[in-house]
Formats: C-alpha cells, sequence, structure tokens
C-alpha cells in the first residue's frame, strides 16, 4: 500500500509542529524518519495515526484521500504503530493480547481464543518471531514484547507499520533481531515507517531517510549518506561527540558499595548484592538496558529506598540507613534520571530550584527567612557559569529547555562541598551543544578528585564517559570491565553473559 | 573510544508529564485575579437574573410583557436594585441610618463576620499549597473553639492573661487535632481527604458530649448541649465600644494574614511546604522530610483554623453550642478556593463571604429569597473549578499552558532560536 502525506500542517497555539510536511512511503519499504526530540516526528505520526488532527493537508492511500477521526479508523484502513512504551497487558498471554479490541467470537458470545492462538502462531511462524501464544506477557523480555505487538499490529492486517522509537528499549542484540524482522517485513511487502535518531540503526536497514528538523522536512537522503551527514542535517550544523578527557589520576578507594541488595515489598530481589569501588578522580559507567536495577541502585545510595541490605561507604562513612538528607550532607551530588519529575519543581523559578537541596540554614537562610539577595547573586552566577539560557532568574524552570533544565540540576548539584558524583542518565533528551557541556562537566568533576558514578542506557554515552564500566543485568552486576571493552562484549554482558 | 562512530545520544522519551487531573486540580486552587474578578461578576449577574424570574411584579407583568414591555423592564430593573440595593445596605453602608452608627454598623458586621472566614480560609489554603486537601475545618474549627472555650471559663486570670491563655489553647488544640491528620498520612498513607472528613464527626460529637458532661457544659442550660458564657476576662475587647459587635479577633486575623504571607512567601519553612505540594518526589531526592512536612502543614493548616474556631468562642459575651461552626469550616473551602490560597486572596474572598452573611438578612426582608445568595456562592466556586475541571475531564488542551506536543516543539523552536 502506497502511503502519501501532503501538506500536513499541525499546529499547536501559536506554534507549528509540523509545517506543510509531504511524505510518501513506497510499498514494502522502510523508511527512516530522522531527527532530533522536538523536530515534530511522533506528532506527525500522531496526525497519521488519527489521535490528532491535522490542521491543514491530506493523507492518501493508494491515491485516494482519507480521512482519520481515530485510531480505531488508522486501523481499519491498515495503519498499524508499535509505541515506545507498549500497550500490552501483562497479565494477559500473547494471544488475549493479540485479540484484544477485536476479539474472535464463536455463536456471538464465546470468544473463540485458538482462532487467536491460530492466528499468533501463523504469523509467528510466517516471520520466524519464535513466540509461544500461551506465554504470558508479563514473562516475555522486552524485545519479544516488542514482537508481540507487532503481531498485533500485524493481525490486524497492517499494511503500514509505524515503529515510534523502537530500539531504545532494546538491548544490541535485541536490536539486531529488530532490523531483521524489519527487513524481513519489507520483503513481504509491508511498509515501515521507522522513526529514530540512532545513525548507525538508519544506515543499516533504511531504504529512504525523511530528515525533520523544526516541524519542517530539511532533506531527503539516501542510506549511503555519511552519519556525519546525517547528524548534521538533524541538528543543523557540524557534530563532534567524542567525549575528550585526560587518563584518570586516581587517589583512594573513596567509595564503596558492597554486597548491596534492595528487597521490593514481596521480598523480590531488585538489586542482588551488588559490589563495586569507585576511586577519587575515576569515573564508573553502569551499563544495561532501562529497568535492570539501575534506578533501585542509585535511590538505594542515596537513602530513598526501604529495604536496603548491604553496605555502601562514602569516605569511611555508613550510609546504609542514612536519610537522604544525611547522604546529601556527606557530599553526595545527585542528578536523578528523571529530571521532571524528580529533580526540578517545574512550577519554581530557577533560583527557587536551585536552593531546593538547602532549604534550611545557610547559605540560603539566616534564622527563618530566606536570604533573597543571597539566592538572586546565586543563581545570576550559576545561570552565567553553566551557560543556562533563561530569560532571568524568575523564570520557571518548566519553562526551560530540557539541556537548560539540566544544567539547572547540575549547577545545583555542583554547587555543594562534593566527595561523590551520581549521575543517572545524564543527557537523556537533550540537544547536541548541552550533551557536550554536561559530559564536560562530569569529567571536569572527575578530574577534581571526586569518584562520578554514572548510570546510562546509552552504550555510546557509557563507552565515551566511563574509565570503567559495570554492567547490571537483573539487579546484579553482570561483570566491571574496562572502557575500551568491545561493543559487542558489552552487548552480551546487557543479556546477562558474563564476559 | 573502540567505535568513534558520531551517533545521537538522546533518547526521544518525553519525560512523563503531571497527569490532568493534578494539572486541573493545581489550576483551580491558585486561580488568577482576573479570572476570579469576572466569576464573581457572572455570578452576581446570573443572580441578578434569580432576582427578576422569582420577582412577583415582574412575573405579573410578564402576562403583557409585549404589549407594554416597559413595565416587566422597570420591575425587573427594580427588583434587582431593590435586592442588591439590600445586600449593600446589609454589609456596607446603610444610607437611611440616622446616625453615624446605624450608616456604618452594617460594614462593621460584615469584618466582624469575615473574622473566623479569613482565619479557616487562610489555614485551608495552607493545606492547598503543601498539595493536601483540608476538608477537616469543622472538626478542627470546633476544637478551637472547645480548647478556647475550656479556659475561658474554667481558668481563673486577669484580663489579658486569660485572654491569651484561652486564645493560645485554642489554636494548639485545634493544631493538635489537625497534626493527627498529618500523622496519620505519613505513617500509614492515609488519605488526608477522608481522614478529615470522619474527624468531622468524631470532634461534632466529641464537643456535643462534653457540652453535656461538666468539661464544657453550662450548669445553667438544662440537658442541651452549651457551653458557659466566657469569663469577662477572656472576651474578646470590641473595637468600636458597645454600639458595634465588632471584636479583636479582626485586628488578630489581620495579623494572622500577615504571619501567612510571611511563612508561605518569605520563610524557608513555606518554601519546603510549596516545594512538597507541587512536586514531592523532587522535595524527597533534594533531602526534604517529606512526612515531616505533612504533619506540620496539617498542624498550622489546623492551626488557623482553629483561630477562627478562638475567635467564634471568645468573640461573644453568651456560651456557644455544637453549631458554633456555623458552616464557617466548609465556607472556608471557598473562601481559600477563591483567594488563589494566597495570603491577600483569602482576605479579600473572606471580606466578600462575610458581605455576604452580613447581608443576607436585609435581603430576606426586601423580598429576595435568601437562598439566592447561596446560589451566587456556588456559582462563583462552579465558575472557578469548572473550566479546567471540564478540560480535563474532556481531555481539552488548555488555552493557557501549551500542551505536550507544543511544548516540546517551541524548545525546538528556541533551540535553533540562539544557536
Amino acid at each position: 500500500m502506497k502511503l502519501e502525506l501532503r501538506g500536513i500542517t499541525k499546529r499547536f497555539g501559536a506554534l507549528v509542529a509540523n509545517d506543510h510536511i509531504d511524505l510518501t512511503i513506497e510499498p514494502g519499504e522502510i523508511h527512516c524518519l530522522l531527527g532530533e526530540n522536538g523536530a515534530g516526528k511522533s506528532t506527525l505520526m500522531n496526525v497519521l495515526y488519527g489521535l490528532y488532527k491535522a490542521d491543514d493537508g491530506e493523507i492518501l492511500l493508494d491515491d485516494e484521500p482519507v480521512r482519520f477521526t481515530g485510531p480505531g479508523d488508522a486501523l481499519a484502513a491498515g495503519i498499524g504503530m508499535v509505541h515506545q512504551h507498549f500497550m500490552l497487558i501483562p497479565v494477559f498471554s500473547v494471544a488475549e493480547n493479540v485479540m484484544l479490541g477485536h476479539e474472535p467470537v464463536k455463536g456471538g458470545v464465546v470468544l473463540d481464543l485458538p482462532a487467536a492462538r491460530a492466528l499468533v502462531l501463523e504469523i509467528s511462524q510466517r516471520f520466524g518471531f519464535d513466540i509461544d501464544p500461551d506465554d504470558l506477557v508479563g514473562d516475555l523480555p522486552v524485545g519479544a514484547q516488542q514482537r508481540v505487538e507487532i503481531i498485533k499490529a500485524l493481525a490486524r492486517d497492517a499494511k503500514v507499520l509505524v515503529l515510534d522509537e523502537p530500539t531504545a528499549v532494546l538491548t544490541p542484540q535485541e536490536t539486531d533481531e529488530l532490523m531483521i524482522i524489519m527487513k524481513q517485513l519489507a520483503a513481504s511487502g509491508t511498509s515501515i515507517v521507522f522513526i529514530t535518531h540512532k545513525l548507525r540503526e538508519v544506515k543499516e536497514v533504511a531504504d529512504r531517510i525523511t530528515v525533520m528538523r523544526l516541524g519542517k522536512i530539511v532533506a531527503t537522503a539516501s542510506p549511503s549518506a555519511s552519519t556525519t551527514e546525517l547528524a548534521s542535517l538533524m541538528v543543523g550544523r557540524a557534530v563532534d561527540l567524542t567525549v575528550a578527557k585526560n587518563p584518570p589520576t586516581l587517589g583512594a578507594d573513596s567509595f564503596v558499595v558492597a554486597g548491596l541488595t534492595v528487597l521490593d515489598a514481596n521480598g523480590q530481589r531488585l538489586l542482588d548484592d551488588v559490589t563495586f569501588t569507585i576511586r577519587e578522580g575515576e569515573i564508573l559507567a553502569i551499563a544495561g538496558v532501562q529497568g535492570n536495577g539501575q534506578t533501585e541502585l542509585t535511590e538505594a545510595i542515596l537513602g530513598l529506598r526501604s529495604g536496603v541490605k548491604g553496605s555502601v561507604t562514602l569516605d569511611g562513612r555508613e550510609l546504609v540507613g542514612a536519610s537522604v538528607r544525611d547522604s546529601l550532607d556527606a557530599g553526595i551530588g545527585f542528578v536523578p534520571e528523571d529530571r521532571k519529575k524528580d529533580g526540578l519543581v517545574a512550577e519554581f523559578s530557577v533560583a527557587e530550584n536551585l536552593m531546593l537541596d538547602r532549604s534550611v540554614g545557610a547559605p540560603f537562610a539566616k534564622g527563618m527567612n530566606i536570604r533573597f539577595d543571597y539566592r538572586e547573586e546565586f543563581a545570576e552566577k550559576s545561570i552565567k557559569e553553566f551557560d543556562i539560557r533563561t530569560q532571568g532568574t524568575e523564570t520557571l524552570a518548566g519553562r526551560l529547555s530540557g539541556g537548560n533544565q539540566q544544567k539547572v540540576v547540575l549547577a545545583r548539584e555542583l554547587s555543594r562541598e562534593l566527595r561523590l558524583l551520581i549521575a543517572s542518565q545524564p543527557t537523556r533528551g537533550l540537544d547536541v551543544g548541552s550533551i557536550e557541556f554536561v559530559h564536560d562537566r562530569i569529567v571536569a568533576t572527575r578530574d577534581s578528585g571526586i569518584p562520578v558514578l554514572i548510570v546510562s542506557t546509552e552504550l555510546d554515552e557509557v563507552v565515551g564517559l566511563a574509565d570503567r564500566i559495570a554492567v547490571m543485568y537483573r539487579g546484579r552486576i553482570v561483570g566491571i570491565v574496562d572502557a575500551d571493552t568491545s561493543r559487542a562484549t558489552l552487548g552480551e554482558m546487557m543479556a546477562g553473559i558474563a564476559a | 573510544m573502540t567505535n568513534p562512530t558520531p551517533t545521537m545520544v538522546t533518547p526521544d522519551l518525553e519525560p512523563e508529564a503531571p497527569s490532568r487531573w493534578a494539572v486541573a486540580w493545581r489550576e483551580i486552587v491558585s486561580g488568577s485575579p482576573l479570572r476570579t474578578l469576572l466569576a464573581i461578576v457572572l455570578a452576581f449577574a446570573v443572580g441578578a437574573v434569580l432576582i427578576i424570574v422569582t420577582n412577583p411584579e415582574f412575573l405579573a407583568s410578564v402576562g403583557y410583557i409585549f404589549s407594554r414591555p416597559s413595565d416587566a423592564i422597570t420591575a425587573a430593573i427594580d427588583a434587582v436594585v431593590e435586592g442588591y440595593g439590600a445586600l449593600f445596605r446589609g454589609s456596607i453602608l446603610n444610607l437611611q441610618g440616622d446616625t453615624f452608627a446605624e450608616v456604618v454598623r452594617p460594614l462593621t458586621e460584615t469584618l466582624r463576620l469575615a473574622t473566623p472566614l479569613i482565619a479557616a480560609g487562610l489555614g485551608i489554603a495552607l493545606s492547598f499549597r503543601v498539595g493536601m486537601f483540608n476538608i477537616g475545618g469543622q472538626g478542627q474549627l470546633l476544637f478551637g473553639a472547645g480548647f478556647a472555650g475550656f479556659v475561658s471559663f474554667h481558668v481563673d486570670l486577669p484580663f489579658p492573661l486569660h485572654l491569651l491563655l484561652a486564645i493560645v489553647a485554642g489554636i494548639l488544640g485545634a493544631a493538635a487535632y489537625g497534626a493527627l491528620v498529618g500523622l496519620l498520612k505519613a505513617k500509614t498513607g492515609a488519605n488526608e481527604v477522608i481522614v478529615t472528613i470522619m474527624l468531622n464527626y468524631i470532634a461534632f460529637y466529641l464537643i456535643t458530649y462534653l457540652m453535656r458532661t461538666p468539661v464544657l457544659q453550662d450548669p445553667d442550660a438544662g440537658g442541651t448541649p452549651k457551653t458557659p458564657a466566657p469569663d469577662a476576662s477572656a472576651q474578646l475587647p470590641l473595637l468600636f465600644g458597645g454600639n458595634f459587635a465588632l471584636h479583636w479577633g479582626f485586628i488578630i486575623v489581620i495579623g494572622a494574614t500577615v504571619l501567612f504571607w510571611w511563612l508561605m512567601e518569605r520563610s524557608t519553612l513555606g518554601y519546603r511546604f510549596r516545594a512538597v505540594g507541587l512536586n514531592p518526589s523532587a522535595a524527597l531526592t533534594a533531602g526534604i522530610n517529606v512526612n515531616r512536612i505533612y504533619i506540620l502543614a496539617m498542624g498550622l493548616s489546623a492551626a488557623f483554623v482553629g483561630l477562627a474556631g478562638v475567635t467564634q468562642a471568645l468573640g461573644r459575651t453568651s456560651g456557644f453550642t455544637p453549631t458554633v461552626d456555623a458552616g464557617i469550616g466548609f465556607d472556608a473551602i471557598t473562601v481559600a478556593l477563591l483567594g488563589g490560597s494566597s495570603a491577600g486572596g483569602v482576605f479579600l474572598a473572606g471580606l466578600l463571604f462575610g458581605a455576604m452573611k452580613a447581608g443576607g438578612p436585609q435581603m430576606q426582608i426586601a423580598d429576595v429569597p435568601p437562598e439566592l445568595l447561596g446560589v451566587v456562592q456556588g456559582l462563583i466556586v462552579l465558575l472557578i473549578a469548572a473550566p479546567p475541571l471540564v478540560r480535563a475531564i474532556f481531555r481539552l488542551p488548555s488555552p493557557s499552558a501549551p500542551t505536550a506536543g507544543s511544548r516540546r516543539t517551541r524548545r525546538a523552536a528556541k533551540k535553533g532560536g540562539v544557536k
């Protein structure tokens, strides 16, 4: 089926998220939609899927104009979408999930589960998916769940499959498998729209590449274009993302985690006997697919978790059982993985956010009175030092871009006397310029002789920043290796295979 | 580096936005002054329509509205002028009065009736600012009145000391009752809305019971639950002498308003309150003990409500009954909403509600149904609360706040702009 978008325009108030987008997807092609955060890719796909109504323009299927008022219409017309966050019910079996919404019935009332099972088996075998229709979705690994999503779309005869950032949650091996599946689907005539910002994947599978920036299509490229070329098209300038850093000057073993175990309310081990040491002036990066205990690890160190066993010592001081306040006072700087939820108060001004961790006593308060003059001065200094692009100290943090929000968090966390810096997903969702800045600050912190713990699901970031890499899988550390370990080895470790 | 390929390390994860309900709620409790003013004007306009359609003369003239429309129009205008004129006469100035005292007495009545509304409104506003919904105003007010009352007629002390002790006892009693809610929330995760509602019943029946025992009972009241009159040494002195019932409680409430402003806008405690109210998760991560803040905030919230109880118990020369709350505990929620949970806003909203309480009887004398003011009050709340609620229910985009999609675009646009 040939899909054509003509002059699609979508405005939100005064803002144009999609500006006269023309896009043609030929039958059986893998079409990559490449662009930075906020380029308008997701908006465009939501228009296509009937979630948003376009202000202007039309959608044509096989040269016939169509009008979608909701995802139901899009599905019926043969457009399937696999969202980044899966829309699956974990306690249902694969077959039950696949039939959800269009359940086959016998005699008008009885669910025809065998029919759904047969359908899943048929699709699974046709494309070599290796999915058992009776498995509970919740028990499947992430990559398999994604295949269930694809089966869901195919079960409804999707001729165009939209994959929104499908590799964000996958290990490198699972990503490779997905690439193979995509090629098979395309070979069988299904068109695929592949939304991503990872250039290596684009080059591997794309038949055609459309680059979006600021709501407009800026270029159409072929996969033979170089990655630097594509990157500069995406961001509008030349990019260099290698992290410049000198060899580490190592000091004492000041941060020691030994046998750290975290149990959830049901006694399940979220973190299982984690042991590592970070020396002064060293960056240890934790690699791993999201959800393998990284969040629990950082939260346990900071004192945000209950049910923590084992030991965490900083400069010889035990931190398990200490409150968050005590941990911060011991000299931990903490950049949380979700800055909007845990790092900032969006409705507070930049200045107010900068005193969030020190709301009692000096230097921001005298008695119970906030020292507004000091806060203002501090905020102005931070804005200058960290190059925070804001209209002023009173601008609400929620109005800043992601990169500038992260700089506010960094400015706050680096302003105390640090003995340890923990940064989770320090550059998630940031633009290229901010990434460089954040990386430089992290390296500078390490060079000042402070142990640094980085948690990142982006292998490039881990490899670029780390002096040593620890790989986590299902709450355990699979191994701790040198920073020059090959990606293939790291990928295997991320899938739980010890090096 | 094994692979120097420059790849993007920016996963396109949009951080989860706060739920639309949370957004709607926040919008409701922090309304803009202009919208509030428009809501009030519109509510009074609807009230005017109600006055007209319930007016007998107007109804009589509707029968021949096409032959002589001027009759109906005149009747309508007369009814509104008379009705709202009565409200003005009862709450601001009585221009028909013979003496100066008679002319300005309505204004002092408004201030007197606004006194507990402002105090309790500040208390509820404080809970809103910390992200909690204290609807236990009734119970906390009864505790404040009960403790203050107990000291006022069972303790023997000279004038200023006795009064001070009674005030402090009332505030502390209410604060303890409120802190209990915070404690239950912090320790067990209990929902403060349910706990405060239930504690309203407990307070009401406990105080009623105590008014039948020597603890709070007036020995001369027979079997009915009623307290003795406060000793003269514990009564809030009158501000302008015997001609006016306005007492020092109003001055105390002005002080409370200033204190509330300082607390919320200038102090470190208020800063932590607001941080917890807006984003408890970030507050926790920044080392703020959120549970302690919940307990403190509920205690302080109830302390302000308790002050309302104190002025109710001590701003009189006779005893009081379990109905001393007089709906103030719940009206305070409206006052806090109307005032946008800010010190000045709550003060003004309290004055408006005090005026409506003061003017009600005059309107009734002018043959306007007394329920009308209730309708106007309800409409004000509806007009303030409904737009965000309607948006939340039907998932409409907010006209002021940009949607997630457009926020992203704006961010992108800004990025492009500065580089």
